[in-house]
């Protein structure tokens, strides 16, 4: 009676071709190598003389971000000027607007201004989904972070910095360490690498920083960090905020260190030519050692390349996957 | 004198389940199934002929935010949807502004009731004053204005030794006290059920003991008080469970469940729809099949509506950040009536949680249709096949998931003491 809805079909248009991107969870492998391959298409742009395609000329794409951050914002805008676009971008503090109301409210303001994409970053899960179900038709919407949901195009640039090094998924053991309970970076990046066929996913946390039931996504529990970390191909290191222990989630940041921070030594268990990525920006001698960061088995720098190229694909895709749907609405 | 000609009478109280006539006078019931003694020939009479006729249905749970939210609705406009619901009382707890803990405010809202003409309203008088967990309310003065009970709303009084004074005060003059469970810091900002659907989501959860802590807390101090108790609300198996093993120790506890929680589950969240945003969360299947069970077994012996009008705005935002609460007046029956048509309950069972069971509870002489009792009724069509959509909807507050969802069963005629008060076109 009461129809069970999925998070995710609001993303794509009649053809299953990418219109918004919202989350990972839900698209097919097939969608998420056709980014891959996409962003793959982008990643040597930068390093030539003209450094811009025409993908999205004379299309206006609005940076809302109501979460301060400086290096999504700006990768984001960058891939948007890339692909030619006109970019506004707006840093709105969650703290001068008072919740919902405000939220609708900015959006129907910059509507009216004929925005063609809007880059949306908030501090509340689903906001994103929520703009993406407000906004008018042809108007497409990109998750850059929505509370502990979702930050999909983090993930997508962690598949394919994983996927440029690694080359296949299939016999991949993929480790991500640290605060899952809060980190909308690690649930996109186990629904990537489990749609993406990785052999296995693993989390390892203090029950504290687990959220209920997280292995009924597919993952494998470690609390233990050198057996979780035993023989894995790739280690994620996740960002400890610093609110974490107020909140009595941790005793402190040299205990959580000296259980979970990532240290040449712990790496020792995982395999010889493991990898290890962290989506920044890093606490250094909280969650992971300097030697590890800067050391040769690190991509943390190759990821921020990476992103503009994975953004591109995906701003390109989804106002195609719109201009699509629009042409099909006139035809019909 | 009025006459409801060859309905369907079912009156749980009596164990009446029959096709027969029932004669009103004078705002009572007079006679049922015979034409009364006396020479005096009904002057209106209502043809229920294939209908079904109950007493009027009493809602423990119904907020009405006047005074102080009349944006979203107002006493006027719910009693509305009330009686095109077959509710004839409703009871509203004191989480109005300002909270109803002085005699004013509750003399206020009966006022208002009774310029509206319509539906019963029976406030329900906050515990401690402002609901601020510190000092006790004027109980007795509030009980003479009319306060049929005594409730914190859903703010926790987390000082043990203030709630057993509450309770302990409340005993003395055998007041009813309705705790809505929750405890405050496990409940923390959460806004759904924690569970795997959560987890996906990204949203924060409310674990399951947010309520059992507090329902086992309350419970050890109702045992020490011998108060009268009521648990509003629950939405958790293990909750009912502790509450049934209460009882069975020979305490004075009783239980209800919002309609919406037998029919629905955090799973519904998906899609972060802000219309399935209710505290207590909905929780899980497990969840829905033991509140069912305790529904059936007698753990729980009422059914609400928890009923909480919202004007749009407070529904348009990211999940967490709108008003939970769902407009549930117009859908407490054909949603009750769902579980019938699924044999989870018997149709008497149901009117049972809706009009004998509650009276009881609160100790009001109402939900029943004995001879001499107050002829409160509810007649409905069991059959009729309709939708709720924001143009029928009565009540100022459209935020129901249900809209537009097939329901079988619709109030066709409300009679509060003898008079029609709503009669379907």
């Amino acid at each position: 009676m009461f129809e069970l809805k999925d998070a995710y079909s609001v993303q794509l248009n009649q053809e299953g071709q990418l219109k918004h991107f919202i989350t990972v969870e839900g698209l097919s492998r097939t969608l998420l190598t056709e980014i891959l391959d996409t962003a793959d298409s982008f990643v040597g742009m930068g390093a030539q003389q003209v450094k811009k395609v025409p993908l999205l000329r004379g299309k206006t794409v609005a940076n809302l971000f109501f979460e301060a951050s400086t290096r999504t914002l700006s990768t984001f805008e960058l891939a948007a000027k890339r692909l030619s676009a006109d970019v506004l971008n707006l840093n709105i503090s969650t703290s001068s607007t008072s919740k919902g109301e405000t939220l609708k409210d900015t959006l129907q303001t910059l509507e009216a201004m004929q925005t063609d994409m809007f880059v949306v970053r908030h501090s509340d899960s689903g906001a994103a989904h929520f703009i993406a179900e407000q906004v008018t038709p042809n108007v497409a919407v990109i998750n850059a972070g929505d509370g502990r949901h979702a930050h999909p195009t983090q993930a997508m640039l962690d598949m394919l910095t994983i996927r440029r090094h690694k080359g296949q998924f299939a016999p991949l053991i993929v480790a991500i360490v640290g605060d899952i309970l809060h980190s909308r970076v690690a649930r996109s990046q186990i629904h990537a690498l489990l749609t993406l066929g990785a052999a296995e996913v693993r989390v390892i946390a203090p029950t504290t920083l687990l959220p209920k039931h997280i292995e009924m996504l597919g993952v494998r529990v470690f609390t233990d960090m050198n057996q979780g970390l035993k023989d894995v191909d790739v280690v994620i290191m996740l960002r400890l905020q610093k609110e974490r222990m107020q909140s009595a989630l941790l005793p402190s940041e040299s205990e959580f260190y000296h259980l979970y921070g990532l240290t040449n030594e712990k790496l020792k268990h995982a395999k010889p030519d493991a990898v290890v990525m962290h989506p920044g920006p890093i606490n250094r001698g909280v969650e992971i050692e300097s030697a590890v960061a800067d050391g040769p088995r690190s991509l943390i720098l190759d990821q921020v390349t990476n992103g503009i190229a994975v953004r591109m694909a995906v701003m390109s895709m989804a106002m195609s996957g719109q201009t699509s749907e629009k042409n099909n609405l006139v035809e019909a | 004198m009025l006459l409801i000609k060859n309905g369907r009478l079912i009156d749980p109280k009596y164990q009446l389940d029959k096709v027969c006539d029932l004669y009103i006078d004078n705002g009572k019931v007079i006679s049922i199934g015979k034409v009364p003694s006396g020479d005096i020939a009904p002057t209106k009479t209502i043809d229920a002929t294939g209908l079904v006729v109950t007493p009027g249905l009493i809602d423990i749970n119904t907020h009405l935010r006047e005074p102080g939210q009349t944006q979203k609705a107002t006493i006027a406009s719910e009693s509305a949807s009330a009686v095109a619901s077959g509710i004839t009382t409703m009871v509203c707890p004191p989480t109005t502004s300002p909270v109803v803990d002085s005699p004013a405010v509750a003399e206020l809202i009966l006022d208002r009731a009774e310029a509206t003409g319509l539906a019963n309203i029976l406030p329900v008088g906050a515990l401690t004053q402002g609901l601020k967990s510190e000092q006790l309310a004027p109980m007795h003065a509030l009980s003479r204005s009319g306060c049929v009970a005594f409730s914190n709303g859903r703010e926790q009084i987390s000082n043990s030794l203030v709630l057993l004074r509450c309770l302990e005060y409340a005993a003395t003059h055998d007041f009813l006290v309705i705790f809505h469970p929750q405890d405050k810091d496990l409940a923390g900002k959460g806004c759904m059920h924690d569970d795997i659907t959560c987890t996906r989501l990204g949203l924060t959860g409310i674990p399951e003991t947010a309520e059992t802590v507090e329902v086992s807390r309350c419970l050890l101090l109702v045992e020490q008080t011998g108060v009268r108790a009521h648990f509003g609300q629950l939405s958790s198996e293990h909750s009912t469970r502790m509450v049934i093993e209460a009882r069975k120790r020979g305490l004075n506890v009783t239980a209800d469940v919002a309609i919406h929680h037998l029919l629905l589950t955090d799973e519904n969240l998906n899609g972060f729809n802000s219309l399935f945003h209710v505290i207590p969360p909905l929780r899980s299947q497990l969840d829905r099949a033991g509140l069912l069970h305790a529904l059936v077994t007698d753990g729980i012996q009422a059914i609400c509506s928890d009923h909480q009008p919202h004007d749009p705005a407070a529904k348009q935002a990211p999940f967490a950040a709108t008003e939970p609460g769902i407009s549930g007046l117009e859908t407490l029956l054909p949603l009750g009536l769902m579980l019938v048509e699924q044999q989870l309950l018997s149709l008497s069972q149901l009117i049972e949680k809706l009009t004998s069971s509650p009276a009881e509870i609160l100790n009001i002489n109402r939900g029943a249709l004995g001879i001499g009792d107050i002829a409160d009724i509810c007649i409905f069509d069991p059959k009729l096949i309709w939708e709720l959509t924001p143009e029928n909807c009565v009540s100022a507050g459209k935020n129901t998931p249900v809209m537009g969802i097939p329901l079988k069963g619709k109030v066709t005629h409300t009679l509060i003491k003898g008079n029609l008060v709503y009669q379907a076109l």
